[in-house]
């Protein structure tokens, strides 16, 4: 029973993370594409420590969650928030 | 059209490259480790290294040659990244707008607690979850907050610089070390102590310690430059 569960939980946040990949691919707005890459790196960081990796999640969070998007914030501040067609 | 080429490339590519993966023999048993490594390193991994975290052991002793490679790789970017930036012309310390009061009392607060959990973070690499290169990010985390918080908080690049490469000649050093008197690179040639403290496990911690500061150092560096480079 708890294992079907999980899996079921697990299933769930892999389709959120799918969204959120074609979100960050499609959205025109970068600032919200970096947003969106951020989220994928959070859904990734849960599905890590649910997988028991503990390590690899601690890496996914600080890195791909906090640092990465920061620098793209700052990269996007200096440069174009839109896309140019 | 492109889509349609890019398709048709990748059906081509992907089963060559398939196909041509398949027939090394990646992790198979060889002269040295008579069972698979993986189930070498979980049966033997904590008794050889001391380290109680099986991740540790792995990245920093059996395969601490790939680590000082990711390290060489951030490195790498971290100077091509400074190279772009960089600009001759003085900075006269332009001014960002002053952060409330709040604001920077909590970032003056926050500071460092978050440097403090970043070095826990590396200093028991060998013991839970973690290691070098996330207690780092932290690190360099606790210095973007004190970038874009508190502009009176100022590292100088300098020391940042100092510090990183102290640490990487660390790094490659303690595994000179180990070639020299063991003949394996980052070969464990101090006492490993009792398992499970946080002095065992003889160079892990040294060694996760060096990469802490040199990835702490590399991304403060980083921001750093992003945020300081005049509009």
């Amino acid at each position: 029973m708890l294992d079907t569960l999980r899996e079921i939980a697990q299933l769930g946040l892999v389709a959120l993370l799918l969204v959120g990949a074609v979100c960050a691919c499609m959205f025109k707005d970068l600032l919200n594409a970096v947003i969106a890459a951020a989220f994928v790196s959070l859904i990734a960081t849960v599905l890590f420590f649910l997988l028991h990796a503990p390590d690899v999640a601690m890496a996914e969070a600080s890195i791909g969650a906090a640092i990465t998007t920061a620098i793209f914030v700052i990269a996007i501040k200096k440069t174009t928030r839109s896309e140019e067609e | 059209m492109r889509a349609v080429i890019a398709i048709c490339l990748l059906a081509v590519i992907v089963p060559v490259l398939a196909i041509s993966l398949a027939e090394i023999p990646f992790g198979a048993q060889g002269a040295a480790t008579p069972e698979k490594p993986w189930i070498h390193y979980i049966s033997q991994g904590a008794e050889e290294t001391g380290a109680a975290n099986i991740v540790t052991s792995v990245v920093v002793t059996y395969r601490g040659f790939d680590t000082l490679g990711e390290v060489t790789v951030l490195f790498i970017a971290a100077i091509g990244l400074g190279a772009v930036l960089f600009s001759r012309q003085q900075r006269k310390g332009e001014k960002l707008e002053g952060a409330s009061l709040i604001l920077q009392t909590g970032c003056r607060f926050l500071f460092p607690l978050i440097l403090l959990f970043g070095a826990y973070v590396f200093i028991h690499g060998h013991l839970t979850p973690g290691g070098g290169f996330q207690g780092g990010v932290i690190v360099a985390s606790g210095f973007l907050l004190a970038y874009l918080g508190c502009a009176d908080i100022n590292a100088r690049k300098r020391w940042l610089n100092a510090t990183e490469s102290l640490a990487g000649a660390a790094f490659v050093i303690a595994g000179l070390i180990g070639l020299a008197l063991g003949g394996d690179f980052l070969m464990n040639f101090l006492p490993k102590g009792t398992f499970n403290r946080l002095f065992s496990a003889g160079l892990i911690p040294l060694v996760y310690a060096a990469i802490g500061f040199k990835v702490g150092a590399e991304l403060a560096g980083i921001v750093a430059n992003l945020l300081e480079k005049p509009e």
